[in-house]
């Protein structure tokens, strides 16, 4: 049933800048201060202020837009957006509405069958947010407005995703966007990147569009592809039941799975803009523009695609160690401190790193760069494993000691005397002495029972603390229980 | 241009303000005056004249990304109404 139906989903996106200060005043931005502490004349909407705009915030903005491919406006101005809630004390938003700072972008996303979809971006614009409020009260709401005037882009696409899973992708490619550029930290859970979805469904063949809801409150990554599905669902049903859909809000509640219609607003989306007359156009020259240029990092699509061919790395391995700058940076700079480069030393840099440092840094929620391991031993442990001066076993528990001490690998290699053991005649002595005191498994052995390798190799492990060369004691094994046959 | 008493009632709702019907009447009448006398400006050939959001000639009026001063909760909540330190207090928005 569904097949007859083409789904289609515009996004828009909200990043909270990572400035210092408010957009519009001094303030500072800082998350999770007292409540009605980070506040000012100007940012309570007190009568006769003026705002002053942040110039960091158009800095940020220019290079998003250049980023995924918009045209950066020469002129721009700022619109009041009004409407009443108790969290917006000036009774309006100071957003843009006609001549926004960036329009006509794009950015490509990946589809499941590994081809690309360009995503179209109709603009975005810089604006503030409003304050929260707290409606946990029986009676009253309460309102804090330390988030008053934290400066916001809108990033507006396109309708021209046609799945959740698109929308999803859209989704996971502008964060990634942001998070590399630096100008937002990308939290969805935090609500520093925020999502509201238009979605609508059409018959497959049709050339119009039909009536479109507005899904919002999708608080995670998660909640966005799941939020969309219901929609998509309920919107097909009610067309298969001869009915209509209506233009409305609908809320997500993720502990409900549902999207629940918001009260009616006929009224609210009259907005009445209105250029601002406290704020004075920005204009943008090709001069700031070339500034802005040069600073522009690589970006993940294009590192990603680095990856495969300069480190011969699986996509899959330069998917994950892409998805954060952070982890890029920090593969590329191990790699960079490598005695022995090659395919396989950079597969065995890859693995560590995602296998071992992810782990940690996903179990104790940090940032790879405040883990107390260094890229560059790193590099060292890497080296030490790929020359064979310690097995991959006894790797692992060095790590965990670089993890606590960050300490370099040859010291506690060192300290603790885990050189590993390839002297052969040294192990075949050892095995001759496990053979000769354990004659009745050797005859198992014999006789069929191969399995029992395992016992000898473990007895090897116990009699040489682990640091016997695994490879160098399987081959002695082997040639000493099958050579008596 | 003129207005009709139900965009009245629009603008007042959207303003949160209520009026009874001889006021509305007398707002319709007095806000069409007002659109009337400056309809005259209509009067005046605007093309190829861009808007003006702006009467004074200025561009790119900015500040730093500097912390300033902050007044204390205070102080912030001293003009409110109603507040239950260390927020305002209004009431209730939803259910």
């Amino acid at each position: 049933m569904e097949l007859k139906y083409e789904t289609i989903i515009g996004l828009e996106v909200h990043c909270q800048l990572l400035t210092k200060t408010k957009a519009f005043c001094s303030c500072p931005t800082t998350f999770g201060s007292l409540p009605n502490s980070n506040v000012c004349p100007i940012c309570l909407g007190m009568p006769g202020v003026l705002p002053v705009l942040n110039k960091q915030i158009v800095d940020f903005t220019i290079l998003m837009g250049l980023a995924t491919n918009c045209t950066i406006s020469n002129k721009s101005i700022f619109a009041r957006k009004n409407y009443f809630y108790p969290d917006l004390p000036k009774g309006y938003q100071i957003s843009q509405f006609e001549n926004p700072i960036c329009s006509k972008g794009f950015i490509e996303i990946e589809l499941e069958n590994n081809s690309t979809k360009i995503i179209g971006i109709t603009r975005i614009h810089m604006e503030e947010d409003a304050g929260k409020s707290i409606h946990d009260l029986d009676i009253d709401t309460l309102v804090d407005v330390n988030r008053c005037g934290v400066p916001l882009i809108e990033i507006v696409s396109e309708p021209e995703m046609r799945s959740s899973k698109e929308a999803f992708k859209y989704l996971s490619a502008i964060k990634q966007i942001v998070t590399y550029l630096g100008i937002c930290d990308g939290n969805m859970e935090e609500g520093s990147l925020r999502c509201d979805a238009n979605v609508s469904v059409r018959k497959i063949g049709e050339n119009n569009f039909r009536t479109k809801t507005e899904v919002k409150n999708m608080n995670s990554f998660r909640n966005v592809e799941r939020a969309l599905e219901f929609e998509i669902e309920r919107q097909i049903n009610l067309y298969e039941k001869g009915e209509s859909v209506i233009h409305q809000t609908l809320l997500w509640d993720a502990n409900k799975n549902v999207a629940i219609p918001m009260r009616s607003k006929e009224d609210a989306h009259d907005y009445r803009y209105f250029p601002d007359p406290d704020l004075v156009k920005v204009e943008v020259d090709e001069k700031w523009i070339n500034e802005i240029k040069k600073t522009i990092p690589e970006l993940p699509s294009k590192k990603l695609k680095r990856f495969i061919t300069e480190f011969s790395l699986p996509k899959y391995d330069s998917e994950v160690l892409t998805t954060e700058r952070d982890v890029a940076e920090y593969f590329e700079e191990t790699i960079k401190n490598l005695n022995l480069k090659n395919p396989e030393t950079f597969k065995l840099a890859s693995n560590w790193i995602m296998t071992e440092l992810l782990r940690v840094i996903k179990e104790e929620k940090v940032s790879i760069r405040l883990l107390k391991v260094l890229p560059i031993n790193l590099a060292e442990l890497i080296d030490a494993i790929s020359n064979g001066k310690i097995s991959g076993k006894i790797a692992k528990d060095i790590f965990a000691e670089m993890l606590l001490r960050g300490e370099k690998p040859d010291v506690i290699i060192n300290k603790k005397g885990l050189i590993q053991l390839s002297d052969e005649s040294e192990i075949e002595k050892i095995i001759t002495k496990i053979l000769d005191e354990n004659p009745e498994v050797v005859v198992k052995f014999r006789e069929g029972k191969k399995q029992l390798i395992g016992f000898f190799v473990g007895e090897v492990m116990k009699l040489t603390s682990g640091k016997a060369n695994p490879k160098i004691v399987n081959q002695i094994l082997l040639k000493k229980l099958n050579n008596a046959n | 241009m003129s207005v009709t008493i139900k965009e009245v009632e629009h603008i007042a709702k959207l303003a949160k303000l209520s009026f009874n019907k001889d006021e509305m009447d007398l707002f319709t009448k007095q806000l069409n005056e007002i659109l009337n006398y400056v309809e005259k400006l209509n009067k005046l050939d605007t093309t190829n004249v861009e808007p003006l959001s702006q009467v004074i000639e200025l561009a790119n009026v900015f500040r730093g990304d500097t912390v300033g001063k902050t007044i204390s909760t205070k102080e912030a909540l001293k003009n409110s109404p109603s507040q239950m330190e260390p927020y305002f207090k209004v009431p209730k928005v939803i259910n």
